[in-house]
């Protein structure tokens, strides 16, 4: 159609600040108190990354893909859709995801061990971001405690995590994989930023590191874990 | 009525007595005690307060029960306040059943006007669309149903149409909004019968004067118009700054008041449909259309006037 380049994001926001933060709180309190797993979930992914031994990484992979399932589902569908008829289709997105991670955790070795400095770098930091400073990111500003959001539990920071897990991937397995969330980061990116909401920068920052770290850092040689921890 | 210059029209002044007239017959026990101004719909003579309400965005609170309360709440103001037309399309998200929540909790008033859209890239599926719709509002039929952003028109209307002949319908429109197709928009005007036709209009956004608003006027169609506030940044611009001196003649004590006098006094504009999460704007906003309304030279200088802020 001509008239799109007459449209603007906000056109796209279907709700306002308010009602997108009362659907958060109404998410937490249905399943407040298994936040907590979440980031210990987050923690685990961490020290798999950290580590990179074969049966942890691949564990870690295909646990990214059921979490991926589970928020696709919980949130996505059965929340927030009913404000969003965009995430429906999101939703099927993040179904797509788990199927391929679970895949992939099952095929690869030693997925998440590399020995490039800047895509292991890129994977700690983003993991870590996803899982120990988002939350309080998320509840920062005019936002309140109660709509924090957390690793395993809301799509920003899970697939900031997913996106970390990716970047010690092959550049091409990386992009495939990480198609989804990258997708979901900039699409949520630009509703926070539509919505006045700073932790915007956050999945938005994560979408052009993930991109930047596989520009611009070298093939990841996949080593086994006894290699990495030998060096 | 002693009117001050350049504010009360004789057709407006017409058009509000017969309006009081009209609402009073029809609908006494509603009548509230300063009904808003209506207006014609011209292919029928029905008559339709100058202002309804809108709910994109606003009404989208999904399954909130404490926002939904909130809605209705909006709604009982407006259909105390002398409202009738309530705007809503399936592109707004959860703002349908949000819709339905308030009727089912007000015991259905009957002074509702349902307008609704139909919104689909495929004709075949358009009228299932319109059933989901009509199970979220709960009516038996809709009055108004419109092409959403001229999307897939053609097909539509031809639904709408059928639907319209064999009674399951009682108006047929079409919209668009913010300037978008207008040149398509006057080909549709000018060669499709039409109930109504919904787009964009206010003190900044104009061009709709010179060709659209005319050629609704002669080929007697109604006017609905969407997005008086641009979407609230307008009036949220205008905050903080005086009210002019003439806004007071028109009886206009809010910006928001100001701006849909503007509208609603144009000659081609049956309704303005501005949408709010506030009770105390939508009583505000029907206020707007009681009272004196400007004439052409005053419209003039509401315009020039904001347009300088
Ligand atoms: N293509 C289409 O068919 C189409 C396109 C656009 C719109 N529409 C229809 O037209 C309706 C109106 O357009 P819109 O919702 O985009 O924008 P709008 O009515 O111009 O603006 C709505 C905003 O104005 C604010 N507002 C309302 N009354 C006010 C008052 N008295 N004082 C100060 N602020 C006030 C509201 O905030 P508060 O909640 O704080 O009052 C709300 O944020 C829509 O809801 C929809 O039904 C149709």
């Amino acid at each position: 159609m001509s008239e799109w380049w007459t449209y603007r994001p906000s056109d796209f926001l279907l709700f306002s600040p308010r009602v997108y933060e009362r659907l958060i709180e109404a998410h937490n309190a249905a399943l407040w108190p298994f936040q907590p797993v979440g980031v210990l979930l987050g923690l685990i992914l961490l020290v798999a990354v950290w580590r990179g031994r074969d049966g942890e990484a691949r564990l870690a992979l295909a646990g990214l893909g059921v979490i991926a399932a589970w928020v696709g589902w919980s949130f996505l569908g059965q929340r927030y859709a009913a404000i969003n008829w965009a995430a429906g289709y999101a939703e099927v997105g993040f179904a797509v995801e788990a199927v391929a991670l679970v895949a992939a955790g099952v095929v690869l070795r030693a997925p998440l061990a590399t020995s490039n400095a800047l895509r292991r770098a890129t994977a700690i930091l983003l993991i870590a971001v996803a899982v120990v400073a988002y939350p309080l990111l998320s509840s920062l500003g005019d936002r309140s405690l109660a709509s924090a959001e957390t690793f395993a539990f809301m799509p920003e920071p899970t697939a900031i995590a997913t996106l970390g897990a990716l970047a010690t991937l092959r550049r091409r397995l990386a992009l495939a994989l990480g198609l989804v969330p990258l997708a979901w980061c900039l699409y949520a990116g630009m509703t926070l930023w539509t919505l006045g909401d700073a932790v915007a920068a956050a999945p938005l920052g994560a979408a052009a590191l993930f991109l930047a770290t596989l520009a611009l850092g070298g093939r990841s040689r996949q080593v086994s874990g006894e290699r990495l921890r030998s060096r | 009525m002693t009117s001050p210059r350049h504010v009360v029209t004789r057709r407006a002044a017409l058009a509000g007595a017969g309006a009081l007239a009209a609402t009073a017959a029809l609908r006494p026990s509603l009548a509230p005690a300063a009904a808003p101004l209506a207006r014609p719909i011209p292919s029928t003579g029905e008559q339709i307060p100058a202002v309804g309400l809108g709910t994109w965005i606003t009404f989208n609170v999904g399954e909130d029960r404490t926002l939904r309360d909130e809605c209705a709440a909006v709604m009982e103001a407006f259909f105390a306040g002398g409202g009738r037309m309530i705007d809503s399309s399936p592109m707004y998200g959860s703002a349908q059943p949000a819709v339905g929540y308030g009727l089912r909790k007000l015991g259905r008033p009957d002074a509702l006007f349902s307008a609704e859209k139909v919104w689909t890239s495929s004709g075949r599926d358009g009228a299932a669309q319109i059933e989901a719709t009509r199970r979220f509002w709960d009516v038996p039929r809709f009055d108004l149903l419109q092409v959403h952003n001229l999307l897939a028109w053609e097909a539509h209307l031809e639904t709408l149409r059928a639907m319209k002949e064999r009674g399951a319908l009682r108006y047929v429109g079409i919209t668009t909004s913010e300037g978008r197709r207008h040149s398509e928009l006057e080909t549709i005007l000018a060669s499709t019968p039409l109930d109504f036709v919904q787009l964009t209009y206010n003190p900044l956004d104009r061009e709709v004067e010179r060709r659209l608003l005319p050629l609704a006027r002669e080929r007697g169609v109604a006017v609905i118009v969407n997005r008086p506030f641009r979407q609230g940044r307008l009036t949220e611009a205008l905050e903080g700054e005086p009210l002019p001196g003439f806004a007071a003649e028109l009886g206009a004590t809010t910006w928001a008041q100001l701006i849909l006098k503007f509208i609603v006094a144009h000659p081609a504009v049956t309704c303005a449909i501005p949408a709010t999460t506030s009770v105390a704007h939508v009583r505000e906003n029907l206020a707007a259309a009681s009272g004196p309304l400007p004439d052409e030279a005053m419209r003039a200088r509401i315009a020039a006037h904001i347009a300088d802020l």
